[in-house]
């Protein structure tokens, strides 16, 4: 059994804001079910089933069903660290398709821009890890677990700062027409290599920002879908995955990204040629490179090369990403970038991106998220959806 | 442009139940590896059922301490020194993260050849870390 065509994206919010210091991580959450809601034309009661991840208070649906006030039939706090919503997308559409819930709501929100947070500290990860131990007392921090990973490229396949920096450069190219980016400047491959050295050899702005903020997506049944106002963002294919390290045979060389994309792409039908755009999450450069390798956008090794030369940019490259300047300008909310990938690869495909931005006939659109850490362990999903 | 070993407080490990032997072992100037024997294959961290066959028979091998730098990554900014993060593919196969130390950061390379040295945590534990060999 597929899902290919058994569920709808309905509705899609992204909340406006970057700090909120005045607003609860609940609060955010519910602004941004709201917003979704009524992006879709529902109500609150037409919801069914609820899908939130480790950024909702408590880490699963209780409390934010609470707040609330949520009468459901289906559930689900998996959590895959900042891919979890494309997860989400995918375990709805099945539960949809399966007659459990007719419509789904998914929700990530968070603070970490006002809590203080930073790529460079050292997170506690919980209590009973097996790995932590043999991990911990070396600082395995976000930035050098995914600087590792860019180490290892360099060395395998020649990859450059300078064509790392690309990934910048378009994110920013992008950013320029979104209000609510974080950062709007347009940048130059020379500025991104000039901003401090932060973990060998990623720089400061090779990294994404630190947001508050949120999002929620609507997933619906065909019906429901077919009787609002709303243009029609189908789900055709999805892939779920963790790789890690593989009892001690680690691979930095590739993400789980080459599993999930070929799952994804033979339930849809399509192949890479065939996307028009796509949301590639972007916690740093280099997760930018190595997703378009693995997802089959170029061969692997060649990212660096793919992504160069202004490649990226929408209306002159290849492949038009990040519209709304992704993880490393616009929003990164609640350190999890999965659901701003899933919200503009659906102002994309109803022909809503800001117009400087917007992909002609943009009928085709993929998401891919990665969450965790490319350097020990990860979740990865992909999402590819058509405009009916 | 050289960047020099700096000491710096190392967290202590929170073992589990199962974990006491490989730190011990540490403190006395040993690194250990778990060995399947029913499978025959090396497994990092160590666990109690082999990873490749899921047998229980696994035990405690030393490891001979020596390997080649597969990544590294010099974090320079965030903590109060600069630290050198990586993973080491040791000569029996199996890759383990560890820092570099006792040496200038910026003269490590992937491939070179390296063995193991142990530095305390806050709490006193022995933990591996590697130097160039």
């Amino acid at each position: 059994m597929s899902i290919k065509g058994k569920a709808y994206i309905v509705g899609a919010y992204e909340h406006p804001l970057r700090k909120a210091p005045d607003k609860s991580v609940a609060q955010l959450h519910a602004e941004v079910a709201k917003g979704a809601i009524e992006d879709a034309g529902l109500t609150k009661n037409d919801i069914d089933a609820y899908f939130c991840a480790g950024d909702a208070p408590g880490a699963n649906v209780w409390s934010m069903a609470n707040y609330m006030n949520l009468k459901l039939r289906h559930v689900d706090s998996t959590d895959m660290g900042g891919c979890s919503y494309l997860v989400h997308v995918a375990h709805a559409a099945e539960a949809i398709a399966m007659g459990k819930c007719n419509v789904a709501l998914i929700t990530l929100a968070g603070r970490p821009n006002s809590e203080g947070s930073s790529g460079t500290q050292v997170r506690d990860r919980g209590v009973n890890l097996p790995d932590a131990p043999y991990e911990m007392p070396y600082s395995p921090v976000t930035v050098n677990l995914y600087a590792m990973v860019a180490m290892r490229h360099m060395y395998e396949y020649g990859t450059t700062s300078e064509q790392l920096a690309w990934v910048k450069v378009a994110a920013s190219h992008h950013a320029q027409y979104n209000p609510n980016a974080m950062l709007r400047n347009v940048v130059t491959v020379e500025e991104v290599l000039a901003s401090p050295m932060i973990s060998d050899p990623l720089h400061r702005l090779d990294c994404c920002v630190v947001s508050d903020g949120g999002g929620a997506v609507i997933v619906a049944k065909p019906e429901i879908a077919k009787s609002l106002k709303r243009p029609l963002v189908k789900v055709l294919g999805v892939g779920e995955t963790t790789k890690h390290q593989m009892g001690g045979h680690v691979d930095l060389s590739y993400s789980g990204a080459k599993w999930t994309g070929p799952h994804a792409f033979e339930e849809a039908g399509v192949k890479p040629a065939d996307i028009k755009y796509a949301s590639i999450y972007d916690s740093f450069t280099i997760t930018v490179v190595m997703q378009i390798e693995d997802l089959g956008f170029c061969k692997k090794g060649e990212g660096g090369k793919f992504v160069a030369d202004g490649n990226l940019i929408s209306g002159t490259g290849k492949l038009p990403f990040n519209t709304d300047g992704g993880g490393l300008c616009n929003n990164h909310p609640a350190n999890r970038g999965g659901m701003t990938k899933i919200i503009e690869a659906v102002r994309q495909l109803r022909g809503e991106a800001h117009a400087k931005v917007q992909v002609k006939n943009c009928n085709l659109a993929l998401a891919h998220g990665t969450g965790g850490a490319l350097g020990h362990r990860h979740g990865s999903a992909t999402l590819i959806m058509e405009r009916e | 442009m050289a960047t020099p070993y700096q000491e710096r407080k190392l967290r202590d490990p929170a073992l589990n139940p199962g974990d006491k032997e490989y730190f011990d072992a540490a403190a006395d100037g040993k690194l250990m590896l778990k060995k399947c024997g029913t499978c025959g294959e090396h497994h990092h961290y160590p666990r109690s059922l082999c990873p490749f066959c899921f047998s229980d028979k696994v035990a405690w091998v030393q490891a001979k301490g020596t390997g080649t730098v597969y990544t590294y990554s010099i974090t320079r900014r965030g903590g109060p020194v600069p630290y050198c993060i990586g993973y080491v593919t040791l000569d029996e196969g199996v890759k383990m993260m560890t820092n570099f130390v006792d040496c200038d950061f910026d003269t490590i390379k992937i491939g070179q050849k390296v063995k193991v040295a142990f530095k305390k945590s806050e709490g006193g534990f022995s933990i591996p870390m590697f130097t160039p060999a």
